[in-house]
């Protein structure tokens, strides 16, 4: 049954072997990979993290946030202002704070945002989002449109041991790796725990939800709170990673990407989210490398890759309504329909659901 | 006399000029069958609204359980223990059938917001599941997805979910609508057998169910109660029988 509200919660066997084999060549790659690579996919991963924390708002609560970006940015500044001048922050109490500030400010802009519903929620998260967007724009304190500097990756160091130095490209990459799978295994955790649940329950009908008891505003400030939190720790890498923070990475822009994402990879399990914040990183890699076309007067092709990005995401949301993950999915059942035509689909999404 | 577990007193909703409820009264007992009944528009489902908290009444009071709930909020009026079936289906159409009643289930566990517990292997909530399913007849169902079954199994459904939430008052908004003659005479003999254990509220238009089912009724028109009593008395009142039931039950 593909109703719209329908998620591709279990994630059927095709897709989780090309979910191990992706894992395998993750993995591998910094071995295979130049430096410029190696960062390159260290970035995609933090884009994969930050899109799972929307997906919990965006595929599983059915909460479509359009200022998620906001909590991203928030994290790296609180990393750039911890870190001193002249040396390293301890990443140990950093971290911590830094993903705290993000959680909090989702908590309070979550107090007001998650009473209102469908097109209300999506203007005030962007509302919410660019009064952020332009405290720190506009006041040269927080660093004004130019950003700020964080010279010193933070220190790993404890207690004079230090277990791994983020200086290295490789280190950096199988850290964000590590922390890319903690995140997933939470999140798929969550999404059959009573607490996922009861949030999927509020996306297909949060009126019977009340009705049978629960007080969803407890539920979605919850969620809106958790995801501003681990949409910080993306942020928080990235400041780490590229040791510069702007305001663009709390902007529209950045919130829509990480929409575009989900909505690209498949909406509502997490997986998919990974998925849709590789392609879409890696299509904006080639879509900006495009050539200059001598013909037809000098058009730069790469100059206008969001054109080639929006036609790309429009033929997915036509073919592949599910995104990139449906239609793997579609493909594997397509081949095990063949070889069984009584298959039971709904017994087999049921038995699914008894190993998320 | 059995335990009041309701008590509508004056409940009156205005919308602008308009008294969609108009000064109402309704009390229920435990084991009792209370039915509401009028034509279109007489304000039934208005009164069902004011009761189940999805609409703030403009006056009056409402006790459920010893407590006075008036303005309370849905979910906390279904947490003091009343739980209300809806007059046009309102479940989980993507969820499959035991996952709605899970669900409802769920919703009576003091830990339900945990996060890293799996849900489905709660026992508690699974037996208050399964004893929810196993009443209304569904457990033959249970792996379809809710979006795929007769409309007869969603109105089961419907009371299935309404009952997990293990509630002392049923209010029950046409239970059998739109159902056919054999679903009609489950639907009955299923009323008839939580009767036994809560109180219902029954807001229905199907007569011949009412008088079968009812130990008490009341009968609204324009938004006021026009008549209220027993099924014999309310067959005998001229008022009732010029307002609504017409000649073939006169």
């Amino acid at each position: 049954m593909s109703s719209a509200k329908s998620n591709l919660e279990t994630l059927p066997r095709g897709v989780q072997v090309a979910l191990v084999l992706g894992l395998i060549a993750l993995l591998a790659f910094p071995f295979a990979g130049t430096d410029f690579y190696t960062q390159m996919v260290t970035r995609m991963m933090i884009m994969a993290i930050f899109a799972m924390s929307l997906d919990l708002l965006q595929g599983v609560t059915g909460l479509v946030s359009l200022g998620h970006a906001a909590y991203f940015g928030l994290a790296g500044y609180a990393l750039a202002f911890l870190t001193p001048p002249g040396e390293p922050v301890s990443l140990w109490w950093s971290l911590p704070v830094a993903v705290l500030a993000s959680g909090l400010a989702a908590l309070v802009i979550g107090f007001f945002v998650v009473r209102t519903h469908g097109i209300y929620f999506i203007m005030v998260t962007m509302a919410f989002a660019q009064m952020v967007f332009y405290l720190f724009f506009d006041n040269k304190v927080l660093g004004g449109s130019d950003g700020l500097y964080i010279n010193f990756k933070p220190s790993a160091e404890l207690l004079g041991w230090v277990p791994f130095d983020l200086d290295g490209k490789r280190t950096l990459y199988y850290v964000t790796l590590a922390t890319l799978l903690a995140v997933y295994a939470f999140l798929r955790r969550l999404l059959w725990s009573p607490f996922g649940r009861a949030l999927a329950g509020i996306r297909v009908n949060e009126h019977r939800m009340r009705a049978m008891g629960y007080g969803t505003f407890g539920y979605k400030l919850a969620a809106f709170t958790l995801a501003g939190s681990l949409a910080g720790l993306a942020g928080y890498l990235w400041g780490a990673q590229t040791g510069y923070i702007n305001p663009e990475l709390m902007g529209f822009h950045m919130s829509a990407h990480a929409i575009m994402m989900v909505i690209l990879g498949g909406m509502g399990n997490f997986a998919g989210a990974i998925v849709g914040a590789f392609a879409f990183e890696y299509l904006l890699h080639v879509f900006k490398d495009l050539p200059t076309l001598e013909v037809l007067g000098n058009v730069n092709l790469g100059k206008h890759w969001q054109l080639w990005m929006g036609l790309f995401i429009v033929a997915v949301v036509v073919f592949a309504p599910r995104g990139l993950l449906g239609l793997v999915e579609r493909f594997a059942r397509n081949r095990q329909g063949d070889t069984d035509q009584n298959q039971d689909q709904s017994k087999n999404q049921n038995k699914g659901a008894d190993h998320g | 006399m059995a335990e009041l577990l309701l008590s509508a007193q004056k409940l009156t909703k205005r919308f602008g000029g308009l008294a969609a409820v108009n000064d109402v009264s309704v009390d229920l007992w435990r084991h009792h069958i209370h039915a509401v009944i009028g034509p279109n528009g007489a304000g039934k489902s208005t009164l069902t609204n004011l009761l189940s908290g999805d609409l703030p009444p403009s006056s009056g009071t409402v006790m459920l359980g010893g407590r006075d709930v008036t303005g309370w909020s849905p979910e906390k009026i279904s947490s003091q223990g009343l739980g209300r079936s809806y007059q046009k289906t309102n479940i989980f159409l993507p969820f499959t059938v035991w996952e709605n009643v899970r669900l409802a289930a769920q919703s009576r566990e003091p830990q339900a917001g945990r996060w890293l517990r799996r849900a489905g292997q709660m026992a508690s909530v699974n037996g208050r599941a399964e004893r929810a399913l196993e009443l209304a007849g569904l457990q033959s169902r249970r792996h379809s997805i809710a979006g795929t079954t007769s409309h007869g199994e969603q109105r089961q459904l419907e009371i299935a979910m309404t009952l997990a939430t293990e509630p002392q008052v049923l209010l029950l908004d046409e239970p059998l609508a739109g159902m056919g003659v054999a679903e009609a005479e489950r639907m009955v003999a299923l009323l008839l057998t939580l009767k036994q254990e809560h109180g219902l509220l029954l807001v229905e238009h199907d007569m011949d169910a009412v008088f079968a089912l009812a130990d008490q009724l009341t009968v609204m028109v324009n938004g006021q109660v026009i008549a209220s009593g027993s099924p014999a008395q309310i067959r005998a009142d001229a008022g009732v029988q010029a307002a609504y039931l017409g000649e073939e039950h006169a």
